[in-house]
């Protein structure tokens, strides 16, 4: 069990104008642990996680991350350069749409393989060599890996997102309602997927869901958030199994049972 | 002999927001130990309190009141106030548990399910699904079903894949919630057996069993609940 934090997140809030997006959020996370933020539209978790990635800056609080040389740095300070190639190295984001994270119109094995020539990467065999073996960890055929991801389903697009962003073997990965607008059967072999490819690589990852399932397969531990803050945090299963706050006992109460 | 187990003061309420903020309490006062190679029962009437204090052991139920402490990797941790991370570790390390229902995954076979906690603890896949087989063929649950997801087993069939993944690591601290209720005759024959070989281990043992058979051959004490009942502790 590593004693030292990944991510240090220190009293963070956003503002927009006069707007909470989200209020004094502070958490540690650590290397492995799958955190989960849960929470209804318009409570502040995709703000928060845009905070947290950088694709926001807070209006207040600091976000330190530990970087591959020991040292822990303040994100909000790192020079724009820097912060790109730790998007493209040692992080991955996983949007909800995979539009937003794919290139739509180069094929399959090149939006793989762009991550690794970022990093310097340049033996075109190696490449093709790593997008095809990562199409097929996320299962996805190889003999579609000169198609566009335009002519793949939206399972497809959403497990080629995630290849895209694993390939250069981050630590941190961050995403953004990851099974949303998937079907259940899909959703379900990209969970199994996920939830795999999580332990096998030991990765940390941030995960904004609604769904308290998709929750409870996939995190270690829970935050929930109403209207900007975190009202609620813990173990996963604790949160779900004995819910505390009102607001908590309500979501968990308005599942759906099959 | 080692301890363990140990519980101390326990107490615990539920607060239902949603019917007015009605405070119902559960269990308080609650204080036992248990000793390595020992197997305690928690007995009672339904209703009493068994399976949350299992949960709170567990820590899928927050504790109000109290210290759980077990010792783990050397030390002694309470799990009442653990950050989730130290509880996950403890559950990996020392700590195991056999719920009434098998909480299925999609897509992941009843072989890898029974093996994934001794993976966890750093056993290789093939060495671990090995012994998955062979609680799986101890536990008579049919080859065939072994490659498929549980999702569409029978009761008992999902029990034995509940049992088997509970019983293959050697944790210290083993907790049983009903892990005979849909069992036959000579399923129920083997997980009586698989306690006793536990227990000659030196596992420390908590269950529920409402079939008395079982709990009469399984049990070296009885545990009655309802003296941890609040109403009795306000009284």
């Amino acid at each position: 069990m590593s004693a030292v934090p990944l991510l240090k997140v220190n009293d963070v809030s956003k503002f927009y104008g006069s707007r909470i997006g989200c209020r004094n959020v502070s958490f540690d996370l650590f290397p492995g642990e799958v955190l989960a933020i849960v929470g209804e539209s318009g409570s502040g978790k995709t703000t928060l996680l845009s905070c947290l990635s950088t694709r926001l800056m807070p209006t207040s609080g600091i976000v330190e991350y530990h970087m591959r040389d020991g040292q822990y740095r303040d994100l909000a300070r790192m020079g724009e350069a820097e912060r790109r190639f730790l998007m493209r190295t040692d992080w991955g984001f996983v949007h909800q749409n995979p539009a937003d994270g794919l290139r739509m119109t180069v094929s399959a094995g090149a939006n793989v393989g762009e991550r690794l020539m970022a990093v310097g990467d340049r033996h075109y065999g190696n490449i093709r060599a790593a997008a095809s073996d990562w199409l097929e960890r996320v299962e996805i055929g190889i003999d579609r890996i000169d198609d566009q991801p335009r002519a793949f389903s939206g399972g497809m697009r959403q497990r080629l997102q995630i290849a895209r962003n694993l390939v250069t073997s981050p630590r941190l990965v961050f995403m953004d309602e990851p099974t949303g607008g998937l079907d259940v059967s899909v959703q379900a072999r990209l969970l199994d997927l996920v939830r795999g490819l999580v332990h096998d690589l030991g990765l940390a990852a941030i995960i904004v869901t609604h769904d308290l399932a998709v929750a409870r397969l996939l995190s270690h531990r829970m935050m929930v958030m109403k209207d900007g803050a975190v009202i609620e945090q813990g173990l996963t299963d604790r949160v779900l199994d004995d819910p505390r706050e009102p607001y908590t006992q309500l979501l968990v109460s308005s599942i759906l049972q099959v | 002999m080692a301890t363990p187990l140990v519980v101390s003061e326990v107490a615990k309420s539920f607060t239902m927001h949603l019917r007015d903020g009605i405070r119902l309490p559960v269990v308080a006062n609650v204080t036992f130990s248990v000793k390595a190679g020992e197997c305690v029962v928690l007995g009672g009437p339904s209703g009493v309190g068994k399976s949350s204090i299992l949960k709170m052991l567990y820590g899928n139920y927050g504790v109000d009141e109290g210290q759980i402490l077990m010792e783990h990797d050397g030390k002694l941790v309470n799990l009442a106030t653990a950050e989730p991370r130290t509880v996950l570790e403890v559950r990996r390390a020392t700590l195991g548990y056999v719920s009434q229902f098998l909480r299925v995954v999609p897509r992941v076979s009843a072989l890898d399910i029974v093996a994934e906690p001794l993976q966890g603890r750093g056993v290789a896949i093939e060495d671990a699904r090995a012994r998955a087989a062979e609680l799986l063929s101890k536990l008579n649950l049919p080859t065939a079903l072994w490659s498929l997801p549980p999702a569409t087993f029978s009761g008992g069939e999902q029990q034995r894949v509940n049992i088997a993944r509970g019983f293959i690591t050697d944790h210290k601290i083993l907790l049983l919630d009903e892990p005979t209720a849909s069992l036959d005759a000579k399923n129920r024959a083997v997980v009586v057996e698989m306690i006793a070989e536990k227990k000659a281990k030196g596992t420390a043992l908590i269950g529920i069993f409402h079939d008395e058979e079982v709990r009469d051959v399984v049990a070296d004490r009885i545990l009655d609940v309802s003296a941890f009942s609040p109403r009795n502790a306000a009284a």
